[in-house]
C-alpha cells in the first residue's frame, strides 16, 4: 500500500526534504573559548525568550553546547542575560 | 598555587561617583596588597541590567583580571559578601588555558568583538 505521502507529486522538490548537513561552529573556526561577557555572541544560542536553544538546532557539539550553556548561565548571573524574556531579539 | 582568575562585580547605581570609585579602589587594594598581579582591570560603568536586581535596573560594572593564590579568593569572596548594601551582584572565575589566551589576545586586540586588523595595530604602534 503506497503510503500517503507517496502520492503527493511535488512539482520541484521541496526545499524541507534535504535539510543541510549541520556542523558545529566552534571546530569549523577553531574557537576555543566562549566569552560569557559578549551578549552578542551568546545571543545566536538563546530564542527569543531568551532559554537556551537545543543542539539539534544549532548543530554544536556536546563539548561545545555545554560550554556554551555555561557562559549563558555565568551571563544571566550577572544580568547581562535575561533570564526569560520576549521578543529578545 | 597561583592560578588566573577574573572576577565581575555590579554596584548600585544610586551610589554618587567618588563613593563607587571608592568601593572598586578597595577592592584593587586588597588584591594589590598581597602579592597579586593584576592583568586587567576594566571599568564598564554604568549599563542596563538585564532584569531588576533589588527594585534596581541599571548597575555599574566593574571587571578584574589577577593572577592570585586558591585561599585568596575566599577572603575576595567574603569581602564581597559583607560588602551587601553597595554590590549587588559578583562573579569570580578560575581561568583555563583557552581562557587566558583568550583574553590575553583580547587585551592585545586581537580577539574579541573590536578587534582590530593586524596591519591596524602595527600602524598605532609605530
Amino acid at each position: 500500500m503506497a503510503s500517503p505521502k507517496d502520492n503527493i507529486k511535488y512539482l520541484s522538490t521541496p526545499a524541507i526534504a534535504t535539510n543541510q548537513k549541520k556542523y558545529c561552529r566552534f571546530k569549523k573556526l577553531g574557537i576555543t573559548y566562549i566569552d560569557y561577557k559578549d551578549p552578542e555572541f551568546l545571543l545566536k544560542f538563546v530564542n527569543e525568550q531568551g532559554k537556551i536553544l537545543p543542539r539539534r538546532i544549532t548543530g554544536n557539539s556536546l563539548k561545545f553546547q555545554r560550554r556554551v550553556a555555561q557562559a549563558v548561565k555565568r551571563a544571566r548571573h550577572l544580568a547581562i542575560l535575561p533570564f526569560v524574556t520576549d521578543l529578545l531579539k | 598555587m597561583q592560578h588566573q582568575y577574573e572576577t565581575t562585580f555590579v554596584i548600585t547605581p544610586i551610589l554618587s561617583e567618588e563613593e563607587t570609585k571608592k568601593i572598586v579602589k578597595g577592592y584593587v587594594d586588597f588584591l594589590a596588597k598581597n602579592n597579586v598581579k593584576v592583568l586587567n582591570d576594566e571599568h564598564w560603568g554604568l549599563k542596563q541590567l538585564a532584569y531588576p536586581i533589588e527594585k534596581k535596573t541599571t548597575g555599574i560594572y566593574h571587571h578584574i583580571e589577577f593572577i592570585a593564590d586558591t585561599d585568596l579568593i575566599d577572603k575576595l569572596e567574603l569581602m564581597y559578601r559583607r560588602d551587601e548594601d553597595n554590590i549587588l551582584r559578583f562573579l569570580t572565575i578560575r581561568l583555563d588555558k583557552h581562557a587566558a589566551q583568550y583574553n590575553d589576545k583580547k587585551r592585545q586586540g586581537l580577539a574579541g568583538r573590536n578587534k582590530k586588523v593586524v596591519n591596524q595595530i602595527k600602524e598605532e604602534s609605530n
